[in-house]
């Protein structure tokens, strides 16, 4: 088209930026998805405790984070956690910490409704047999949960992978600034924006076929 | 930590605290700022509901006709060209390089272009809703439609989106709130909205903890009255005997 410069989209140039970038987004987007996973099931374990104390704090967490824009929970960690440490920390690791903490909370919505699509019967089979609480749910109730889940938990990856591109706000290293910096080194931001969204699109779309080929091969047989 | 509300009522430009907290003539203290900021993200958000809303509903409409494969085809690549592209790229898109690539949208500003990215992002869920929502209506109300001897744009208009619209009521108030927040991504291109608020008065005032609890508090009264709002419309259009399916537990 009109003027675009076809020589910038030379790998061997800005494939050091991309990938550095890449290396980021992928190291943020696994460690969230695996965090906010980990974090999660425990929230969703408390709200469906049926104990008012520890239903609470749960809730108020999960309605809160969900209520908030992304881009002001990353501010607001990348305020608040040098001021709770005592020590400035990096754009990067806030950045990990901040969507470990806000992933958590969608991940555990999606653990909750897991759980409760569990039928009743399996709760109380394992309850009759003599399972604890605790053995209840790792035998019997989470290990089908998760089986369930786990199209929606990689959906939730994707759109986690696309909203890595938010740390931008706080000026961390990710792809989409990869892309930005090789842009303005070479003058070309325009081709660098062209190339940014070609590149998310082909490993977005590729990750949701997938997914949705495996969606047909993992449900449950009842 | 001291608290410092006081720093709402400064003058943005002589940072002196006014006395009734909004400045006299023409100055405009942080409070001020942060209003407008405020009014800024409700336009961003309720002009880009409408383009999606608009458009999420001609697209997600022609992605159920019958027995016009190239239409639905068409339909199903904008859904996912728009939903593929993470939405600050799709923003930058639409600021830095269409404005260079189409001459006639050169002097367009920059809150308008980011309206169309948000409203086009947003078009693609709310078409894969609205598509959901004609789906999930029993088959026959289609063929009754086409029996009674209404064309196909009638049974549309009167038997199938009357329904379909009522039962995607649940996920069209999330989505109406995921706009609310991600309006704040506008921040990239310097739309003067509440997070490009939250960022400049945090570094011209070091108050960053005031700034962004009010801001946040901002966001959440916005989320809270949308939905209200939804929950009363809901109410108001309710078919006695229909209950609407709630939605999905994922996205943003």
């Amino acid at each position: 088209m009109l003027n675009l410069d076809w020589s910038f989209y030379d790998w061997a140039v800005i494939g050091p930026f991309v990938l550095k970038g890449l290396q980021f987004s992928v190291l943020l987007t696994v460690v969230a998805t695996l965090g906010g996973i980990a974090f999660g099931t425990v929230l969703a374990l408390m709200r469906l405790s049926g104990r008012k104390w520890l239903e609470l704090p749960a809730t108020v967490y999960v309605n809160g984070m969900r209520s908030i824009p992304l881009v002001m929970v990353i501010l607001w960690f990348f305020l608040l956690v040098p001021f709770v440490i005592g020590r400035p920390i990096g754009a990067e690791l806030s950045a990990v910490i901040t969507f470990i903490a806000f992933e958590a909370a969608y991940f555990s919505e999606i653990v909750r409704a897991g759980i409760q699509s569990i039928p009743r019967g399996q709760v109380m089979a394992g309850h009759a047999l003599g399972l604890t609480y605790a053995q209840n749910m790792r035998y019997v109730i989470l290990p089908q949960a998760f089986r369930n889940m786990l199209p929606v938990f990689l959906t939730q990856t994707i759109i986690l992978f696309q909203d890595t591109s938010l740390v931008y706000a706080i000026g961390a290293y990710d792809m989409l600034k990869g892309f930005e910096v090789a842009g303005k080194n070479y003058g070309r931001p325009i081709e660098a924006y062209l190339a940014a969204a070609v590149v998310y699109f082909v490993i977005c779309y590729s990750l949701s076929a997938l997914v949705k080929r495996l969606h047909g091969r993992i449900a449950i047989i009842r | 930590m001291q608290w410092d509300w006081q720093v709402f009522c400064e003058d943005t430009i002589t940072r002196e605290v006014q006395p009734r907290c909004f400045g006299p003539g023409g100055d405009i203290t942080y409070v001020e700022w942060m209003l407008s900021a405020w009014g800024w993200t409700v336009s961003v958000s309720v002009l880009a509901l409408l383009l999606a809303l608009l458009t999420g509903s001609v697209v997600g409409t022609l992605r159920t006709l019958p027995s016009s494969p190239w239409v639905v085809r068409l339909g199903n690549a904008w859904v996912e060209l728009f939903r593929n592209i993470p939405l600050l790229v799709q923003i930058f898109l639409w600021y830095h390089v269409i404005p260079a690539l189409v001459p006639a949208l050169k002097g367009v500003p920059g809150f308008v272009l980011v309206v169309i990215a948000l409203g086009l992002f947003t078009s693609a869920r709310i078409a894969e809703q609205v598509k959901s929502g004609i789906q999930s209506l029993p088959r026959g109300q289609r063929y009754a439609a086409l029996a009674l001897g209404l064309t196909t744009a009638q049974a549309y208009r009167y038997v199938l989106l009357p329904m379909a619209f009522r039962i995607i009521i649940p996920p069209l108030t999330s989505e109406t709130m995921n706009i609310f927040k991600n309006s704040s991504v506008a921040f990239a291109v310097s739309v003067a909205e509440l997070t490009m608020f939250a960022m400049q008065a945090q570094e011209e005032t070091s108050r960053g903890i005031e700034i962004y609890l009010a801001v946040t508090g901002l966001y959440i009264v916005s989320a809270f009255a949308i939905n209200r709002l939804m929950a009363f419309i809901e109410r108001r259009v309710r078919v006695p005997g229909f209950i609407a399916a709630a939605g999905g537990a994922g996205g943003h």
